[in-house]
């Protein structure tokens, strides 16, 4: 142990097998933004989860109201649904042009996206109008309460995609397509793709299942 | 007439002179103490010119040591109210027997027994762990900061923002009477119609989304940022804590996230979640806050686990016994922690098989952390063990915890259960924690005649406190009472009482021995970087550490990286320095965690005009801050080499 005291008065480097303890210059970093955004999303998934597991519990209990199968219009929410799988599907041309480092082609990918996710809220809110003109409110019974929030927070996080996105074409306009601006575009991608999943699972188990006697 | 009401509802909400307690003496003159106090403290910082420096140095900064400190100013400074909190029960509790009903009217008893749990649990014990997580992880994994160093800074401004509104609720308006987890129906608008349980809300869900965001970053830091060879096995033991606690936090916090804005909905919207009528299920709030409640017990004692494992290493000056172990056992219980959550309420009806499936999940999560207890005891067997002030906690806590687990095992369910987990694992043993960390965070190492005092009397007072308590749980008292009937039980809450005194004793030799260490300084200084022959990275740079930690990434090749680079003679370079790439300071994050604020006690008052205005201000400035894209700079080798320099001149001075 006493040697061990001694190290940086003696600074006898030559240790047998030569081990190098640092790195020489300068040591670059992998960037964690994909990774982190990543876990962000798996934490919001569980606030889904959460919102699923409530549903699962609460679905039935209409509190002698309405069922899904007396409100749920579900031609109306299979357009809506497209509405949505499509703008994944124009975002992913976006991306496909980033790679190409077309700016404008980007931004006209983004614009035909924003319009998509624009029209789903709208229809989304066109729903909940009805239901709501129709006596179908929130307060009504827990399945209104749970359909309206998990529904609701889909939408709500639609909308702020929607803030994003027009925030990130700004930007890209400005600067142009630079690292940044590209892994901006990347975790949005995943953002909306992601929220695409679990507008899926809303469809089915919500929409779908819900109007089974 | 009904015009100008209808503006001043909309501006004020709620809010009028009959939410200020001049009832109640108790309060105002805390409230009284507590201005006379804060303007002595900003006119302090005004006479010497500090606000600028504060500003510039510590609010705006993105360095993970300096966030790490103020976490734990935090966490010290809630302390001190959380058991303020504690004090006033335990003398409530001590003489309101019979006739007295004892200086604390129920509603107020009730909303300090709230606070503690709150303020404990979510601004003295997170803070802590948080800050120290913050301040050790990159330095022991060899890296210049965290993953998102601006999202660190935003994270600790978040948590403090939802301290402050906690604390508004002592002056302005009341706080939940509910307990610390707020069950519905008795936290639902029908029962508790005023503010308090909105306080609860937005304070938890403000701090909430800092404890995420810190959670993320520290994973993937941990995850992609580690120097270069350093494999996850030869990851030191804390970082491997870290990150099963900051697993769990990312895991766990959503959950609480959704459950709260559940409840809000019932109260603000009259949804119908957790009410008694119309189809709503309360039983599925309390499974839902217990799925996030119970890992958070883990977050809380994981990272400890950790440090007990370096300190006992360092301390015996042996390697850890048990390694690989060691990480099993930490994964397994983070998995465990997942699966146990019912074991909160087998009072809820939920059948035999399930309760079973708890009940032995609850068991088995004691097998790993039985193997870490041996594995202290192996690592202490025939090392030569220095008993110093952390080595003295270290080996209290792993008594004091083994009984505590004991009981847990037996499922004592009554009130002693609760009260040993709130202190036991959160209070007595996270003070270990600020004593083990600061000589690396300002330079000197502490007193140690004042930290021994500080470690009797803490243990001593935990074990007069709280054995008691064992002993009434025993006899079927219910927790939460503020006042009792039967004079047979009076001795042992007043034993309790002095129990209580004597952790505040330990308390303030805490705070002392703060004071004494910073005026002895210079005395205790460490030049070394090293004060106690320490075996992981953050021991091989300076104390404090420059700004950048590390002149150059260090390479690892073992276990206990800085022990092998001392065995092998390693040679700090002293020439050859490069600029070095660092993220700048903002002030983003406490300008947003400050609208955060108002936002919160806009909706906590219903002042609906104010909560729009400030919940668009909260998006205008957060896009505002992407487009700044010039987030960082180098700083030049010049200023590493006089700095370096400066270290070399010290070591061979001192050494």
């Amino acid at each position: 142990m006493s040697n061990s005291h001694a190290i940086p008065a003696t600074g006898d480097a030559s240790s047998p097998d030569n081990l190098r303890f640092y790195v020489p210059g300068e040591h670059h970093v992998e960037n964690a933004t994909g990774l982190g955004f990543w876990l962000y999303l798996m934490s919001d998934c569980l606030i889904f989860a959460c919102l699923f597991a409530v549903h699962g519990v609460l679905g039935r209990s209409y509190a002698a109201g309405p069922s899904g199968a007396d409100l749920f219009d579900l031609p109306l929410v299979a357009i809506n649904t497209s509405m949505l799988l499509l703008s994944s599907i124009t975002y992913g041309f976006a991306m496909i042009e980033m790679r190409r480092k077309r700016v404008n082609a980007v931004l006209g990918w983004l614009a035909l996206t924003g319009l998509l996710g624009a029209v789903f809220i709208g229809l989304e809110l066109y729903e909940f109008a009805h239901l709501i003109h129709e006596g179908a409110t929130p307060q009504r019974s827990a399945f209104l309460s749970s359909f309206f929030t998990l529904v609701g927070t889909h939408g709500l996080h639609v909308s702020f995609g929607i803030i994003w996105l027009v925030t990130l074409m700004f930007q890209v306009k400005r600067h142009g397509l630079i690292a940044e601006n590209r892994r901006r575009l990347a975790c949005l991608s995943m953002f909306w793709h992601f929220l695409d999943v679990v507008w899926i699972g809303v469809f089915t188990f919500v929409y779908l299942m819900g109007v089974l006697p | 007439m009904s015009e100008q009401l209808d503006l001043t509802k909309l501006i004020f909400g709620r809010l009028s002179w009959e939410a200020i307690p001049f009832h109640e003496p108790i309060l105002l003159v805390t409230f009284a103490a507590v201005l006379l106090g804060g303007l002595a403290l900003v006119g302090v910082l005004f006479y010497f010119k500090l606000w600028t420096y504060l500003w510039k140095e510590w609010f705006t900064s993105i360095d993970h040591k300096k966030i790490g400190i103020m976490y734990m100013i935090l966490g010290i400074i809630m302390l001190l109210r959380g058991f303020a909190d504690a004090l006033m029960m335990r003398a409530q509790q001590a003489i309101a027997f019979g006739d007295n009903a004892g200086f604390l009217p129920p509603h107020h008893y009730d909303q300090i027994f709230t606070a503690h749990g709150v303020i404990m649990i979510f601004f003295v014990a997170m803070p802590l762990v948080t800050g120290l997580m913050n301040f050790v992880v990159p330095l022991q994994i060899g890296a210049r900061d965290v993953a998102f160093p601006f999202l660190n800074n935003f994270s600790f401004w978040m948590t403090t923002s939802g301290a402050v509104l906690l604390m508004a609720s002592l002056f302005v308006g009341e706080f939940a009477r509910t307990g610390w987890l707020a069950y519905p129906p008795l936290s639902g608008i029908a029962q508790s119609p005023d503010v308090g349980v909105d306080y609860y809300i937005w304070a938890l869900q403000i701090a909430g989304v800092g404890t995420l965001l810190s959670g993320v970053n520290l994973l993937a830091t941990i995850v992609k940022m580690r120097a270069p060879g350093m494999g996850l096995m030869k990851m030191p033991i804390f970082t491997w804590t870290a990150l099963c606690t900051n697993v769990l936090i990312v895991a766990a916090f959503p959950v609480l996230t959704a459950v709260l804005a559940l409840l809000s909905l019932d109260r603000y919207a009259g949804f119908n979640f957790f009410t008694n009528d119309f189809g709503g299920n309360s039983m599925m709030y309390v499974n839902l806050i217990w799925i996030w409640g119970h890992p958070e017990v883990y977050i809380l004692i994981l990272p400890l686990f950790g440090v007990f494992s370096e300190v006992v290493s360092t301390f015996s000056r042996k390697r850890l016994f048990g390694y690989a172990s060691m990480v099993y056992a930490t994964v397994v219980i983070t998995v465990l922690s997942y699966l146990v959550w019912l074991h909160h309420f087998f009072t809820m009806g939920s059948g035999a098989s399930v309760n079973s499936f708890f009940g032995i999940t609850t068991m088995i999560i004691s097998i790993p952390t039985g193997a870490k207890i041996f594995n202290w005891l192996f690592t202490m067997y025939r090392g030569r063990i220095k008993f110093e002030v952390p080595m003295l906690w270290t080996v209290g806590f792993m008594v004091t915890f083994v009984i505590g687990g004991m009981t847990g095992v037996m499922l004592a369910v009554p009130p002693a259960d609760f009260v040993l987990h709130n202190s036991l694992f959160l209070i007595a043993h996270f003070h270990n924690v600020i004593i083990g960390g600061v000589p690396k965070a300002f330079g000197y190492k502490l007193d140690p005649f004042w930290g021994k005092c500080s470690f009797w009397f803490w243990l001593i007072g935990f074990w007069v406190a709280f054995a008691p308590l064992y002993v009434l749980g025993f006899m079927g008292v219910t927790r939460r009472m503020s006042h009792f009937t039967d004079p047979s039980l009076q001795i042992w809450f007043q034993i309790a009482a002095v129990g209580a005194v004597l952790i505040a004793l330990g308390i303030a030799s805490f705070l002392i021995q703060l004071v004494v260490s910073f005026r002895n300084r210079e005395a205790l200084r460490d030049h070394t970087g090293d004060p106690w022959d320490g075996r992981t990275l953050e021991w091989a740079t300076s104390s404090p550490p420059p700004a950048y930690n590390f002149a150059f990434t260090p390479e690892i090749h073992e276990g206990d990286a800085w022990w092998q680079m001392k065995q092998r003679n390693y040679k700090r370079p002293s020439e050859g320095f490069t600029p070095i790439h660092m993220p700048k300071n903002t002030g983003a994050g406490i300008i947003l965690a400050g609208i955060s604020t108002v936002l919160g006690f806009a909706l906590i008052w219903h002042m609906w005009l104010l909560a729009g205005i400030s919940f668009a201000a909260l998006l205008i400035v957060t896009i505002v801050h992407t487009f700044n894209y010039k987030r960082d700079y180098y700083i030049p080798a010049e200023d590493v080499l006089r700095v370096e320099t400066e270290r070399t001149r010290l070591l061979a001075q001192y050494v």
